[in-house]
Parts: C-alpha cells; sequence; structure tokens
C-alpha cells in the first residue's frame, strides 16, 4: 500500500511502521513559541525541567507576533520572561518587529518541505503551503518539545482535495479557500490531513497556498498539503540557501479516507458571516451592507501578493468617509518592500492605517478591536463571536475588501 | 500515581437556551484572548465559559468533580492550554463531548485531563441533562446515568497513549518514563 505525504512525512522522522491511527513518536526539525503561550511554555519548563537546556537551541525559536509591540503589561511581561529565557538558553528570537512566526519560518528558509513544526500557534499548519507538516500546540506541548526535541502523533487518515478549474481575478485564492470551506464545513477534516490537488492548486502562488494552508485549521484538519512546484521550491532554495530540496509526493496508491472534488469554474467572490468561518456566502448575497471598518493582514492574507492588489484597487482613490482601514504586514519583510517600492504612499493617499507587522486585529486586538454594533471585513481567517471585539467580523479576500472600503458597504469586486 | 478509572459527577449540558446542543465552541468562548497573559492556573477558573452566551456565570455554579458534557467540535480554534488548564482550574472531572478540536484533545491528553468522546451524547435528547450524575468508565468508555437509570451508548474507551499520561499525571512525567 502506498504512502500519502503525511505518512511520509512521519515515517522519515520516526524510528517505528506508520499507518494510520498509531501513535509514534517523531523527532522535530522545528519548535516555536510566540509571546501567547510564550511564557507558559517558559514556566511549565522550569517546573519540570529546572535549570536543563534544551535540546537543540539551533532547532527552537521564539516568535512575537500577537501583541508586537506590547500594549499591555502582562504581554509586556510575558515577552521579556521569554526573552530572559532564550538568552540563557541561546535561543533566537524573532522579535516584536519581525513578524508572525510562521511566515517567518518560510521566509528565513528554517521550514523546508518534508519538514516537521511545532508551536504555539493553531495557524502554524500553513506550512502546509510548503509541503511541510506544521502542527500548532499548547504549552504543555511545547515546553516538552523544547526539552526533548520529540512529540507523539496519532497519525491522521488524509483526505484528498481535488479542486478543478482556474481562478479568474479579481476572484483569488482566499475565494478559493472560502469555496473549499464551505464545502467541507467546520468539522469536514476534523483531526485529519488533507492533500489539495487539481489544476487550481498547482497554478497558486506561495502566498496563495499560505491562505488555502492557513484556513485548514478552521476545517477541523490538522494540516493541509499542497506539493510544491518549481517556483516553490525554487523559492526555499533560495531562501535556505541549500540545493537539495524536494518536494515529499504521495504515492499513487496512497489510501485516501475521503475524495472531495470541487470545481471553482465560475466561482465569485465569497464571504464569511458572522460569526462562523464556515458560514460562506457569495459576497453579492450581502452586498450593500454598511461597513465600518476593515482588516488586511493576518497569516491568511497579510503578504507582498495581498497588499500590491489592494494597492491596485485603491491607487489614486480615497478610503469612504467613515471607514477605518487598518493594513498590518505579516512579516517586516512585506512592510519594508511597501515603504520602499512605493505602495506604502499608495496606501497612505488611500487613508490607510499601514502599522508595523504582526497578527494585528486577528489576535486580541494589536491594531484595533471593534465596538459594538461595528462591521468589520477582515482577510484574517477567524470570525468568532467576540474574538476581535464586540461588533461584527466578516471574512473577506484582500480584493473584496479594498473595493468595500472604496464604496464603504460590502461590494463585490468583480463588479467594479 | 494511580488514578481514578471510574469517574462519578454531576453533569453540565452545554446546551443554548432553546435546548440545543452547542456545536463548533471555539477556545475564545471557553476562555477569551483578552485573559491570555495569566499564568498561574488557579486565576484562569473564573474566565471558564466566560465568552459563551448564556454560559458566563458557569464558573459560580461549577463544583469540583462535575462533568461537562459537550457536543461536536468542542475546542475549535486556538491552540491555548487555558482553554483546557480554566476547567482543570475549576476541579472539573471530565469533559464528555461527540467530538473535540484536534489541538484541544492533544492539550487536554497532554495535562492528564480526562477527555471522552461519547457520539450523540447531547444532541440526542433523553441521555444526559445537566444535573443528572453520570458514572463513566475511562478504560473501558462505559457510561451510566444514574438519574434515568440508563446506560448511554457511544462512549469511546481512552487510547493507549491517552490513559499512559493521564495514569502518571501529564506529558512531562510521561516523557520522564518512555524517554532516556
Amino acid at each position: 500500500m502506498g504512502k500519502t505525504i503525511i505518512e511520509k512525512i512521519i515515517a522519515r522522522h520516526c524510528r517505528e511502521k506508520v499507518t494510520p491511527g498509531k501513535v509514534v513518536w517523531v523527532d522535530i526539525d522545528l519548535r516555536t513559541a510566540r509571546d501567547f503561550g510564550g511564557a507558559n511554555v517558559v514556566e511549565n519548563f522550569r517546573r519540570n525541567y529546572h535549570e536543563d537546556r534544551v535540546a537543540d537551541a539551533a532547532k527552537t525559536f521564539f516568535a512575537f507576533d500577537c501583541v508586537a509591540p506590547a500594549n499591555n503589561i502582562p504581554y509586556a511581561n510575558n515577552q521579556q520572561i521569554c526573552r530572559d529565557f532564550a538568552q540563557q538558553q541561546g535561543i533566537k528570537v524573532f522579535d516584536v518587529d519581525q513578524g508572525i512566526g510562521s511566515h517567518i519560518l518560510i521566509d528565513k528558509g528554517l521550514c523546508l518541505p518534508g519538514y516537521i513544526a511545532v508551536g504555539t500557534d493553531s495557524h502554524l499548519n500553513l506550512l502546509g503551503a510548503l509541503g511541510a507538516l506544521g502542527q500548532g500546540m499548547g504549552d504543555v506541548d511545547i515546553a516538552f518539545a523544547f526539552k526533548t526535541g520529540k512529540t507523539w502523533f496519532e497519525v491522521p487518515e488524509t483526505i484528498k482535495v481535488v479542486v478543478k478549474g482556474k481562478l479568474s481575478p479579481p476572484v483569488s485564492a482566499k475565494d478559493l479557500t472560502l469555496a473549499v470551506l464551505k464545502r467541507l464545513g467546520s468539522k469536514g477534516a476534523l483531526g485529519k490531513a488533507i492533500e489539495f490537488c487539481g489544476e487550481a492548486i498547482d497554478s497558486l502562488s506561495l502566498d496563495g497556498r499560505i491562505t488555502l494552508a492557513s484556513m485548514v485549521t478552521e476545517m477541523g484538519g490538522i494540516v493541509g498539503f499542497i506539493t510544491p512546484n518549481q517556483e516553490v521550491l525554487a523559492y526555499c532554495r533560495a531562501r535556505a540557501g541549500k540545493e537539495d530540496i524536494e518536494a515529499i509526493t504521495a504515492d499513487p496508491d496512497a489510501h485516501y479516507c475521503q475524495t472531495i472534488d470541487i470545481d471553482i469554474s465560475g466561482l465569485k467572490p465569497q464571504i464569511s458571516l458572522p460569526y462562523y468561518p464556515s458560514k460562506v456566502a457569495n459576497v453579492d448575497e450581502v452586498e450593500g451592507e454598511r461597513v465600518n471598518s476593515i482588516f488586511l493582514g493576518s497569516c491568511t492574507n497579510g503578504r507582498w501578493e495581498d497588499f500590491k492588489m489592494v494597492a491596485f484597487i485603491l491607487k489614486g482613490k480615497k478610503v469612504h468617509e467613515g471607514v477605518m482601514f487598518k493594513a498590518v504586514p505579516s512579516t517586516r519583510e512585506v512592510y519594508g518592500r511597501l515603504l520602499k517600492k512605493g505602495l506604502a504612499d499608495v496606501l497612505f493617499d488611500a487613508g490607510v492605517i499601514l502599522t508595523s507587522s504582526g497578527c494585528g486585529g486577528c489576535a486580541s486586538g494589536q491594531v484595533g478591536m471593534t465596538g459594538e454594533g461595528e462591521v468589520q471585513l477582515s482577510t484574517g481567517n477567524r470570525n468568532f463571536k467576540g474574538k476581535q471585539g464586540a461588533g461584527k467580523t466578516f471574512l473577506v479576500s484582500p480584493a473584496t475588501a479594498a473595493v468595500s472600503a472604496l464604496y464603504g458597504k460590502i461590494t463585490s469586486p468583480d463588479k467594479v | 500515581m494511580k488514578r481514578p478509572i471510574l469517574l462519578k459527577g454531576r453533569a453540565w449540558a452545554l446546551r443554548d437556551e432553546k435546548g440545543r446542543a452547542i456545536d463548533d465552541i471555539d477556545t475564545d468562548q471557553i476562555y477569551h484572548n483578552a485573559h491570555l497573559a495569566i499564568t498561574e492556573l488557579e486565576k484562569m477558573g473564573r474566565f471558564a465559559l466566560g465568552n459563551l452566551p448564556g454560559w458566563e456565570d458557569f464558573p459560580q455554579k461549577a463544583r469540583p468533580g462535575d462533568i461537562l458534557v459537550v457536543g461536536q467540535n468542542f475546542g475549535a480554534g486556538s491552540s491555548r492550554q487555558q482553554a483546557v488548564d480554566c476547567f482543570r482550574s475549576l476541579g472539573i472531572a471530565l469533559i464528555m463531548g461527540e467530538s473535540f478540536g484536534a489541538i484541544y484533545k492533544r492539550n487536554a491528553i497532554n495535562s492528564g485531563f480526562p477527555l471522552m468522546v461519547c457520539s450523540g451524547i447531547i444532541s440526542q435528547s433523553g441521555k444526559v441533562d445537566s444535573g443528572n450524575i453520570l458514572e463513566v468508565n475511562l478504560s473501558t468508555g462505559e457510561v451510566f446515568n444514574h438519574t434515568t437509570g440508563k446506560k448511554i451508548e457511544g462512549g469511546e474507551r481512552f487510547s493507549q497513549v491517552q490513559m499512559d499520561i493521564y495514569q502518571v499525571g501529564n506529558l512531562f512525567e510521561y516523557g520522564k518514563m518512555i524517554l532516556p
């Protein structure tokens, strides 16, 4: 019997036979903690291991992305606890200026296809965009991983999702992602891995792949793999400064517990309605609803391609009077490019509030919470009740966010 | 350390005001991100279910040894350990649910907190209501409702790794036993 991607990746990291349902111990390539959960990791580590060293400081990282820079004392304290621990242990910290940890792992060439990475981030599985296994974990798991370099996995079954058809602008990777989420629902992949394939998937850029892989969490899945194409492999090789990087592919006779076919031909711009990411509709079904604020950013849509699309739409125009447009690049690298390539000017002139990089409005309000009655369009991945404040959050693509910002109401970008 | 296999306690069935099971309860509803900077277990209990409409007063009503009964995909969303720890903090003995978010399940298992999958336990009426006294065998998956006098089918026995970690306390203790 052939193997799926996750079975192959796990098998490369353990000394046991790998079959779905079996619990195996694996060696982890990368372990990370954020400012969220990081202090708890340190506390768990110290309580259980006292003055011991971490298993391998070179494979261990902190990345502060949730509340960056800290806007309250408890978060500031927690970040400092992590910095002190990191210094004692010789661990690299990607501090509050650097942006979203999962993206840094990709852009610094730290995570490569076939790797296993764990961290206190439930969207770490976006590393599936590289064909790597990322797993979000709580602070007990991560403290253990810091100390031992190991963790246990119950090998999940895999669902194959075949996406046919072609994306035609302004329909984007986010719309594709929401269409898949609509089909699978919030529990469609519960406890399982996904392999995405098909024409529409093959043609996604790295940024688009990150968008799709990041929202497997909202489908209940462990991870969603997209087999790297030559463009993604070239990116990894350039970033890591290594040539011998290859994709892990599934065997032709691998076993899937389910195969789902989705045809996105003629797909319209998609939107998640409050308060569930999986409550997906066509944008034109809710068109016209007043919008108070926009959040562009997050690990789902905070990359260069996303900002480029928004700048293209906003160029020479003004955000509608009374609409707050908050834009938070995913990483310092994206932020720097915006500043240096003139896109920051375009956004500024349009009335956008552009800030330093991080998780922004997606986490506990580094950049703005919503007030009662406020309607927010977010390019993020979650719109659970109360998560980003007291208002209502809709999830959309960068293009839908930008066009809606111009009109001050929910507007489908395909009409403009 | 040998921890009990048989748990008996008062149930809280997580239903809405219309009596329907609430599915997809995410970790922000269980333990809101406004309290994430807290690292002490004893301070977490007071925020349990604090953002779930109709259940905000759960920390005042819950007693140590109670059993929480939940629907599908409980603990969806973020990786925060506090969403498990807040129930440990209150002394909740067990969470029984139709299914759990994958990270939530790991977090519970690793902190030695009992979590049992039991299909249909809350969506099917007549199985359990708040206030019922349940008796649960973690090793066999057998569930008995003392209030109704009926057996509840669908309980899944603990997996080996779950039972092993539960018995020694948590992942840290387990790791000391099995890793060099």
